[in-house]
């Protein structure tokens, strides 16, 4: 008697692992034959104004925002957003909590090792900001001053390889960063250049100085490694909403020429 | 002051670079690469915490002997202080004195600007205010708990106030606290990591900053280490002190 209900445990233990195996064995191939999650899960920093931010009412906006939710209509997911610190934006994607970073992202080599890119959908370069009347005309002149810049950006790598005769301070945001220059801790801040840009016109005192800063730098949307459908499906949507208008209507909504 | 300043400039630069030369061979690659930053942000640790620490008990003892002997105003007065910094965390208060006062500017500010002009300044005041208040209540604890008719018998033989304060009551009070305050100087050390976010290159701020580069989760496991190894100093140092008292008495 015993031995029977003994048999009995075993076979529905061995039906409940099986099931449970194939389970698990079809239910990514499910996803993976349309090649996009859904809904799709997209990270975005949120202190990056105008390309990513949060508004007075706790909702995501910014050209970044905007082109994620134009990309998800062209693919036909669902979107869904979530703001992450920029520190721990790559890790988190690593450790699968989002599916893609749309959040104003250089494409470099550092990063190419740990994650793939999709796209890009912008193109970046760099510009210095001080108070007005900075006299800054050459590399040369920013010996001996203090130079901001965001921690983990290609701004910041960008000052940690070519500043050797003044002082570099890292922030976690780039609006801590305006603060600083605000309060006068330091005296010129390395930027990307479009928000840099936008927060110019919205204070008096400050203006772009020196040259233009050319590092060849691509923004794209970071993914993890080997999803080579979705990265697939993105640059499709990318170029879609480049040819069918949609990217120019978003583009317009905040600059008046084409950063693509 | 600039003389200082270069001289900690010096000993935090020489000495990260002998002590990773002298650690190369038995660390991992990916620790050496960043090695002389860790170091040098592990320095700046340890001289926040010493520096903030030796101040924080400077101010700690009146407030704690107003909190526990003064007069019910000032007693009062002490209270409130201690209630405003230990009941406020640590990040906000640095980021009010960081970014909130620090925003009226140079001008504004006037010499008040050479104390909040400079991250490291700011972390040190603002770790120095909160630890006082923590220790303040921490003393204050062992004042209360020394016998009352141990200070009535110093005054009844004609010790003075300060006399008595500083032969009978503070030792005692001292050697209750002692636990208690070891175990704030830890936490403070711990704490200390939240000056990064005001652009301080302590330890965790060079971790970061050498994260951000890299993205090798690693890194945090040997940020994780060093700073296990700055506990184990700062407890060696805390019982030898005591092993000294036990000793002379």
């Amino acid at each position: 008697m015993s031995s029977i209900l003994t048999r009995r445990a075993l076979g529905a233990a061995l039906i409940l692992v099986v099931s449970f195996a194939v389970a698990a064995v079809l239910a990514p191939q499910a996803a993976k034959a349309q090649g996009v999650p859904d809904p799709l899960r997209i990270a975005t920093e949120g202190a990056y104004p105008p390309f990513n931010n949060v508004n007075s009412k706790g909702e995501l906006v910014g050209f970044d925002v905007d082109i994620a939710k134009t990309i998800c209509k062209a693919m036909r997911v669902k979107c869904k957003l979530v703001a992450q610190d920029w520190d721990g934006i790559l890790p988190g994607l690593v450790a699968n909590k989002y599916d893609a970073v749309i959040a104003s992202m250089s494409i470099t080599a550092e990063r190419q090792q740990i994650v793939d890119f999709a796209g890009p959908y912008y193109s970046n370069y760099l510009r210095l900001v001080a108070p007005k009347g900075t006299a800054i005309s050459s590399m040369a002149d920013l010996d001996g001053r203090i130079l901001g810049a965001q921690r983990a950006t290609v701004a910041a790598q960008w000052a940690e390889d070519n500043i050797r005769g003044g002082e570099v301070k890292l922030y976690d945001t780039q609006t801590a960063a305006y603060s600083d220059l605000e309060s006068g801790r330091v005296h010129v801040l390395v930027s990307d250049v479009y928000p840099a840009h936008d927060w110019l016109q919205t204070v008096s005192g400050y203006e772009f100085v020196g040259p233009r800063i050319d590092i060849d730098d691509k923004i794209g949307i970071a993914i993890r490694k080997g999803e080579t459908d979705l990265k697939n499906a993105l640059d499709k949507a990318i170029e879609q909403i480049r040819n069918n208008g949609e990217y120019k209507k978003v583009n317009e909504k905040y600059f008046p020429f084409d950063i693509y | 002051m600039s003389n200082l300043a270069d001289f900690w400039d010096n000993v935090r630069e020489q000495a990260s670079v002998s002590v990773c030369e002298a650690v190369t061979f038995a660390t991992p690659e990916l620790f050496d690469r960043g090695c002389e930053r860790l170091i040098e942000g592990a320095i700046v640790t340890i001289g926040l915490l010493v520096v903030s620490c030796l101040a924080g008990f400077c101010i700690a003892v009146p407030l704690s002997l107003a909190r526990a002997f003064g007069a019910p105003w000032l007693s009062r007065t002490a209270w409130a202080y201690t209630y405003l910094f230990r009941g406020t965390p640590l990040l906000i208060q640095l980021w009010l004195i960081y970014f909130g006062v620090g925003s009226l500017g140079k001008d504004l500010l006037g010499p008040v600007w050479w104390l909040l002009g400079d991250a490291e300044r700011v972390g040190l005041l603002v770790l120095t205010l909160n630890t006082s208040a923590y220790v303040a209540e921490i003393l204050r604890g062992g004042f209360v708990n020394v016998p009352a008719d141990q200070r009535e018998a110093a005054m009844a033989s004609g010790m003075s106030p300060f006399l008595t304060l500083r032969r009978v009551l503070f030792p005692q009070a001292l050697r209750i606290a002692w636990p208690a305050y070891g175990n704030e100087i830890i936490l403070l050390l711990k704490g200390s990591a939240l000056v990064s976010t005001i652009t301080v290159l302590d330890l965790m701020g060079q971790l970061r900053t050498l994260f951000s580069r890299s993205y090798a989760l690693d890194l945090f496991l040997y940020g994780a280490v060093l700073y296990l190894i700055l506990v184990l100093i700062v407890t060696g140092l805390l019982r030898g002190i005591e092993r000294l008292w036990i000793r002379a008495s």
